[in-house]
């Protein structure tokens, strides 16, 4: 599951300028819970890694960290 | 209530619609009478305008600016493309819907290439534009303080958005350097016909779609059960007006949060969640749970994220409604890059 690390961590230094996120760091306490951000990482996930995220897997606690984007992403697609 | 139709972006031609006559074969044209009028009264009335014109560029800008007219439109398309792609850029430029759009053009050719390939565009034919002025389209219920001045906020919105692509460090930083400042506040007087022109004109950031008339939010500021906050935003380029309104409907230990919205021109300020914030900290003033009803449409999704990543987990779902509760034992802190101001005085 390294590619879609990858591509997340790639997807998130648009908004990050500074400095690489940490895989367990949370992204959302860092400062911009914006809901266009929110959105835009929801699509992104969407559309990068051809999954539909239902309602109910739009949790809080799989978008928080790099490391639980990539769990969600790897259990959604097998 | 809100369902008819209402035109937020008119999208002109040049050549033989605004003026007579061909700028490239002669640039002597004549503005058509009565179109300085047309322009000004839908500017007045808040409804913003544009252009797509297959011209050359500077050659028309110039003779816009020289019939003192370049200022009334946002992102001007003047290129040899299709107009339906000018069209599709200047939607997404301004960032609203494509049924809120009218395009008007002297050649059938024009309209009926913008009719197929964007049917949700609104085509007017330029030999009837001494009518559009009384087209039930292009007239909004009300002209608030802020349809007045729309075009300004968006003008200030172009600065905005050029300094945030150019700015080369954190997005938080760049926010901090805006020197936001909200203010939450009860609707007053003044504020109901925005209070409901903001009902009607939000689609993308309205949790719910609930539409409600300037008599009926008259009525729910002084309810004894409800609860009606209004938010505005300035900032270091100036204000953005009134941009946000949620409405509360308190019970005996819950409160239901009837509507939440927010000016799709703020979306990437946080504002939403500043907002929400707020009624999350007078709900565990007042030891009531927060519930928010939200009713998904086919462009309101963001709100659904934003509720839910705000710690809100659904409890129940009945037909086209769902209801989120604030699961979360803290309300977590403002963030530090907004200066809030909350004026007190609705209250259940």
């Amino acid at each position: 599951m390294k590619e879609v690390k990858g591509n997340v961590k790639k997807f998130l230094s648009r908004f990050y300028r500074q400095r690489e996120i940490e895989d367990h760091e949370d992204i959302f306490a860092l400062g911009f819970v914006n809901s266009l951000f929110a959105m835009q990482l929801v699509m992104f996930i969407e559309k990068e890694f051809n999954i539909k995220i239902d309602n109910k897997d739009l949790n809080f606690e799989n978008f928080r960290t790099i490391d639980s984007i990539v769990a969600f992403v790897d259990a959604r697609s097998t | 209530m809100g369902e008819e139709r209402k035109i937020k972006c008119v999208v002109w031609d040049l050549d033989n619609t605004i003026w007579d006559g061909t700028l490239i074969e002669d640039s002597r044209i004549k503005l058509k009478d009565n179109i300085r009028n047309i322009i000004k009264e839908l500017d007045h009335r808040g409804i913003l305008q544009s252009i797509a014109s297959k011209n050359d560029h500077s050659m028309a800008m110039e003779k816009l600016n020289e019939l003192g007219l370049v200022e009334y439109f946002l992102y001007p398309q003047i290129n040899w493309n299709a107009k339906s792609s000018s069209i599709s850029q200047i939607k997404s430029e301004i960032n609203i819907g494509m049924d809120t759009i009218a395009f008007v053009d002297d050649q059938a050719f024009e309209r009926e290439e913008v009719n197929s390939e964007l049917p949700e565009v609104l085509c007017i034919d330029a030999s009837l534009i001494d009518r559009i002025l009384d087209m039930p389209e292009m007239n909004p219920k009300f002209i608030t303080k802020d349809s007045k001045q729309r075009r300004l906020l968006y003008m200030s919105d172009i600065k905005r958005n050029k300094l945030e692509e150019t700015y080369v460090g954190p997005k938080e930083d760049f926010l901090k350097s805006l020197n936001m400042k909200l203010i939450i506040s009860p609707v007053m007087d003044d504020d109901l016909k925005r209070a409901e022109e903001l009902t009607v004109r939000t689609n993308q950031l309205n949790a719910t779609g609930y539409t409600y008339s300037y008599e009926e939010l008259d009525a729910l500021r002084f309810s004894d059960d409800h609860i009606l906050l209004m938010a505005e935003l300035e900032d270091k380029y100036g204000t953005y007006g009134k941009i946000g309104l949620a409405l509360l409907e308190c019970k005996e230990d819950v409160w239901i949060i009837k509507l939440l919205l927010m000016s799709c021109r703020v979306i990437s300020r946080g504002v939403g969640s500043i907002l929400l914030n707020h009624i999350l900290t007078l709900g565990k003033k007042a030891g009531v749970k927060v519930l928010a009803e939200f009713k998904p449409t086919d462009r309101n999704r963001m709100m659904y994220i934003t509720y839910k990543f705000a710690g809100f987990e659904e409890v129940e779902e009945k037909e086209d409604l769902v209801m989120l509760e604030y699961k979360l034992e803290e309300v977590p802190n403002m963030p530090d890059y907004v200066d809030l101001n909350i004026i007190e005085g609705s209250t259940c």
